[in-house]
């Protein structure tokens, strides 16, 4: 079973919405002091659904992480490495800089193949940085695979891939053949965390750097000159809403005023 | 050819899902900055005639319908190849999807193969210069970014609630054509529909919802909060936290990646109000908080709070509500 995960570094989600701030001007997330950029929780997931195939496989194949990035992103590769993958891969240049979701799965798709279409593709189902969830698809559709998105299992079954699909209503059992895209959703549930051998062993391998070039893409193709998807502007919504909060001794008394409120409001 | 090419849905139990009347209405209003063409819809399943009809006197000039056995349950192998004939015979400038299980699957997939983009999870559409300007969340709902897509067909998914339907005309002029389109090969297979059972109310459609997180502490609390639900007639929600700790099913997640809801009342118990979580409730007419945190997020958003123990609050209110509706 050979997979490639593809991983996102992003802010770190857990910040506290009060030290998350925007430069407006530049279109930017202003990083939080003290906040390190993580890999993204639902790539993290991803790896370990990887994992996962490979061990049910009896853990013969290769997994490699793959990742769009500036340095920095390393670290994000290098998470994936240290939970059991085997070999990272980055795209990291200036032109890939300023691009949008096209341009990072046509990068990202063009890197797939010049390392070998796996058996498995897995993606999270979105980064949680834009919350777009598109890039997987993008991925699947220029490599003419099939892709089933927002999962919570994966399995081996019947030389197939046998997925649940978390849905509006419920789940979808789904059968898929290999090769396959597939994105993996918070339901999956937590990855493992590497020992602190493995994350030595990972800081010591070498993560393979490529450029435009390296995968056949001329740098118009790539980043900001290839980008569909342009954008205008990044603020952070005001809200006017002022909470009347019941006073009372009891928390008894508190519950008795609220449910009379809410009646006067006709809200029940 | 119409300006707007709408995918509608058809709701579970049949009939058309309400994101279609929401994005005809969106469509309605986008239509004369785009140079006027009209709103068309596209509808792809089976057994489509009724909503076809629905979608008509919900606003589309235009329905396509594609109908066959093998589209009856929605697979991105099956809709692709109809999804982009019907784009092609309707030459849209704008092509809107719902961002439900089925937009958010087929839209990039489509979107790609039609040469373009796609702008992920609207709540607001402006046109302007022949193009639609896209507000959308991110960063968790911390943020909001303003993009176009500058690729054509432009197309964007739009959030449940976010868009009004217009009023429903039975007496509405529309044509419906049916577009004989291959579905394509299944590769991936679906083999068994497991739907969650939600006893009562339907969240996304209910005017109240009850709602809990990981401050309740257990996940026995929830029968506390379905009791309070069935007393108002509300749906039970539960957020990411609880659900990601096996208390409650995702079907009943309330947030960005679970369910949007905007009812009258949201009732939020023991839950912190992170950004993700608002992404999914931040629409309701009114929030009501319980949380034993003074400085919780969901107060920035409550029209009224109590800091307290939800613990010692419920069980006296659970009895001062059914002592009010008794008396109505």
């Amino acid at each position: 079973m050979d997979a490639i995960v593809c991983v996102k570094q992003i802010p770190d989600p857990e910040t506290p919405a009060a030290a998350f701030s925007v430069d407006e001007a530049a279109m930017r997330v202003v990083e939080a002091p003290g906040v390190s950029p993580v890999i993204n929780p639902f790539d993290q997931q991803a790896v370990e659904a990887a994992l996962q195939l490979r061990e049910a496989d009896g853990g013969a194949g290769t997994i490699s992480v793959l990742s769009l990035g500036p340095d920095s992103a390393r670290d994000a590769i290098k998470t994936g490495l240290a939970m059991g993958a085997d070999e990272g891969y980055q795209l990291n240049a200036p032109a890939f800089e300023g691009g949008d979701a096209w341009t990072t799965a046509l990068a990202l798709a063009k890197a797939i193949e010049k390392i070998g279409l796996p058996d498995v593709l897995i993606f999270g189902r979105q980064a949680a940085d834009l919350d777009q969830g598109t890039v997987g698809s993008i991925v699947a559709e220029l490599l003419g695979l099939p892709s089933v998105t927002v999962l919570r299992s994966v399995q081996l079954a019947g030389g197939e891939i046998r997925v649940s699909r978390v849905v509006a209503d419920g789940f979808e059992s789904i059968s898929v053949p290999t090769p396959a895209a597939l994105t993996i959703s918070n339901e999956f549930g937590d990855p493992r965390y590497p020992q602190l051998r493995q994350i030595m062993q990972a800081a010591r391998k070498q993560v393979t750097m490529w450029t435009p070039a390296d995968i056949g893409l001329d740098p118009g193709e790539v980043g900001a000159a290839g980008a569909r998807v342009k954008m205008h502007a990044l603020f952070q919504p005001r809200n006017e809403t002022e909470c009347e909060f019941i006073e009372a001794d009891t928390a008894e008394e508190k519950a008795g005023l609220l449910a009379a409120r809410l009646r006067e409001a006709k809200l029940v | 050819m119409a300006s707007i090419l709408v995918f509608g849905e058809s709701a579970p139990g049949g009939g058309p899902a309400a994101i279609t009347a929401e994005l005809l209405g969106a469509a309605t209003r986008l239509n004369a900055a785009l140079g006027g063409g009209g709103a068309a819809c596209a509808l792809i399943g089976a057994g489509l005639d009724a909503v076809a009809r629905a979608a008509v006197a919900a606003g589309a000039d235009t329905v396509y319908t594609a109908q066959d056995a093998a589209l009856a349950q929605y697979g991105a192998d099956a809709y692709l190849p109809v999804a982009a004939a019907i784009v092609e015979q309707a030459g849209p400038a704008v092509v809107l999807f719902g961002q439900t299980s089925m937009g958010r699957d087929l839209a990039p997939r489509l979107a790609t193969r039609l040469g373009s983009a796609v702008a992920m999870d609207a709540l607001a559409l402006e046109a302007g210069d022949g193009r639609v300007r896209v507000t959308r969340s991110c960063y968790g709902g911390n943020a909001r970014q303003v993009v176009t897509v500058e690729s054509d067909p432009q197309v964007v998914t739009v959030r449940a609630k976010s868009q009004d339907p217009l009023p429903e005309d039975a007496g509405r002029a529309g044509e419906i054509v049916p577009v004989a389109a291959a579905p394509g090969d299944a590769r991936a297979r679906l083999l068994e529909k497991e739907t969650a059972d939600s006893a009562g109310v339907r969240l996304e459609d209910a005017g109240i919802v009850v709602s809990g997180g990981r401050g309740l502490g257990a996940p026995e609390a929830f029968a506390d909060l379905e009791r309070i639900a069935a007393d108002l007639g509300a749906a039970v929600g539960a957020s990411r936290a609880a659900c990601d700790l096996g208390w409650y099913p995702p079907s009943q997640q309330v947030g960005l990646t679970g369910t949007v809801v905007s009812p009258e009342l949201y009732v939020a118990i023991a839950i912190s109000g992170a950004s993700q979580h608002m992404a999914g409730c931040g629409g309701s007419k009114n929030i009501v908080a319980i949380n034993k945190d003074p400085d919780a997020n969901i107060f920035r958003y409550s029209r009224f709070g109590i800091v307290d123990d939800y613990k010692k609050v419920l069980p006296q209110l659970e009895a001062e509500l059914k002592r009010l509706l008794a008396d109505a």
